[in-house]
């Protein structure tokens, strides 16, 4: 029998609203099954389970606030006969619940319908298969609500939480920082030469080229990518990329795109455009949340050149890729125009020196110099 | 297919990548980035959005007709021309 407990949803996130369950008791559920959607500040995200076996027992509620590490549910081994008492598990107390309310069964594009018109899914009735909540019953239900709901209170919780986790960063971290103007000229052409025979859905941004040179460049430079905990550093368990992504009604998430080194620009690429979509309609999933080794910031959209951004904890990097300019540059002794852009690391200097951040920085220019290979 | 067709397509293509925006209100003659916040990838989920609805596939190359509403119509318009 293993306790199914919440997940850590990363450094600024200490407890979720459970929305509802998507399997029940004697269900059979396989590691990386989404089993359950909390409600945070970060929007709904889908709770996957670590291992293998059978819902024996539901512990927590929906409707329940959970803070991280409470007993969610029991799962027990295949094999194993369902028990018949009450295991002696202890969750910590549940904080109390402003309004408890129990939503009922609703699809997830239901849900992210409910979330975007602001309609609280306990108060719609269900008109679906087996009285599910359909998009439409959600329509309806928010064409007769007046007045309309004010959203703010979500954005409001998103400024707290990634406030305490930037202060705790600042607080805590000892930031040293390295940074680099890079010679874009080759990935650019051989990207604007792959574009030109690809079809637009499967076009490359030059983002996707930057995230996966990261990541190649924490596999090759041992003691960046992981995490600083009170036995210091430890590795990551694999090369997962936070992409720092901001949502267009404010407010910011840096979920993780998985096992970047082993995976092909393509899907790194296809995996990328698909995270940012799933971050803006809230529906991202917790492992995504929590298990990033490093981050990457991308501001050059904004017309930023530079940029020298704050670690996310426990993490001991992040990368920042600024704007890509145009500058006079000087190659084989003469100066040409070229498309450059300016690349910072930030290191937790805990954990990581300036040499080292240097030869990972170095890494990364080399890795996009040979675009072809990533 | 009529110009009007083609500035519905391109609205709602916009609606799609930018739900906040209210397209009424983007003045067709004046840099579109100025107006909507598109960063590069919402811009190829645009230019997915068209090749979705219009069938057109934009190359990058031409992505510079696109600065302004009345550029993308234009362009657009020009691909189209011919079609029913």
């Amino acid at each position: 029998m293993t306790e199914f407990r919440m997940p850590t949803l990363g450094a600024d996130m200490e407890a979720g609203t459970l929305v509802e369950w998507l399997k029940k008791p004697g269900d059979t559920v396989a590691r990386g099954d989404i089993i359950a959607v909390v409600d945070t500040e970060k929007g709904a995200i889908e709770v996957e389970v670590f291992n293998d076996g059978v819902i024996d027992r539901i512990v927590a509620q929906p409707g329940q606030k959970v803070p991280v590490g409470t007993v969610l549910a029991m799962i027990r081994e295949a094999a194993e006969a369902p028990s018949t008492v009450a295991p002696a598990v202890t969750p910590p107390p549940p904080e109390p619940v402003r309004a408890p309310r129990r939503a009922g069964r609703a699809s997830p594009a239901a849900r992210r319908a409910a979330e975007e018109l602001h309609v609280d899914l306990a108060t719609v009735e269900g008109h679906g298969p087996g009285g599910s909540i359909t998009i439409a019953d959600i329509e309806r239900a928010a064409s007769l609500r007046t007045p309309p709901a004010a959203p703010v209170a979500r954005s409001t919780g998103m400024r707290a939480a990634i406030g305490a986790a930037m202060a705790r960063a600042k607080r805590e971290i000892p930031h040293l920082y390295v940074a680099t103007t890079v010679d874009l000229a080759r990935p650019l052409a051989w990207l604007a030469a792959e574009n030109q025979r690809r079809p637009v859905t499967e076009r490359l941004l030059p983002v996707a080229l930057f995230v996966k040179a990261v990541g190649r460049a924490v596999a090759e430079v041992q003691g960046i990518g992981g995490f600083w905990t009170d036995h210091g550093f430890v590795p990551g368990p694999g090369v997962h990329v936070g992409c720092a992504i901001s949502l267009r009604d404010g407010g910011l998430v840096a979920p993780a795109l998985h096992d970047v080194n082993t995976k092909a620009l393509d899907v790194v690429g296809r995996e990328l455009m698909d995270l940012v979509k799933r971050a803006r309609a809230g529906a991202l999933r917790s492992s995504e949340m929590s298990d990033a080794t490093i981050t990457v910031t991308n501001l050059g959209d904004l017309g930023v050149e530079s940029a020298y951004a704050i670690i996310y904890p426990p993490q001991v990097a992040i990368v920042a890729f600024g704007r890509i300019v145009e500058r006079p540059w000087v190659v084989d002794g003469r100066v040409e125009p070229r498309s450059v852009v300016t690349v910072s690391v930030s290191a937790d200097h805990r954990a990581v020196d300036g040499r080292l951040a240097g030869s990972f920085l170095g890494a990364i220019e080399r890795t996009l110099q040979a675009p072809e290979t990533l | 297919m009529t110009r009007e067709a083609i500035q519905e397509a391109v609205a709602q293509a916009l609606a799609s990548v930018a739900p906040e925006v209210n397209a009424q209100a983007i003045r067709p003659d004046r840099p579109l980035r100025d107006q909507v916040d598109l960063d590069s990838m919402d811009f190829l989920n645009f230019v997915i959005a068209l090749h979705g609805s219009l069938g057109v596939d934009v190359p990058e190359a031409d992505y510079t007709q696109f600065t302004s509403l009345r550029g993308a119509v234009d362009y657009l318009a020009e691909r189209l021309k011919g079609r029913p």
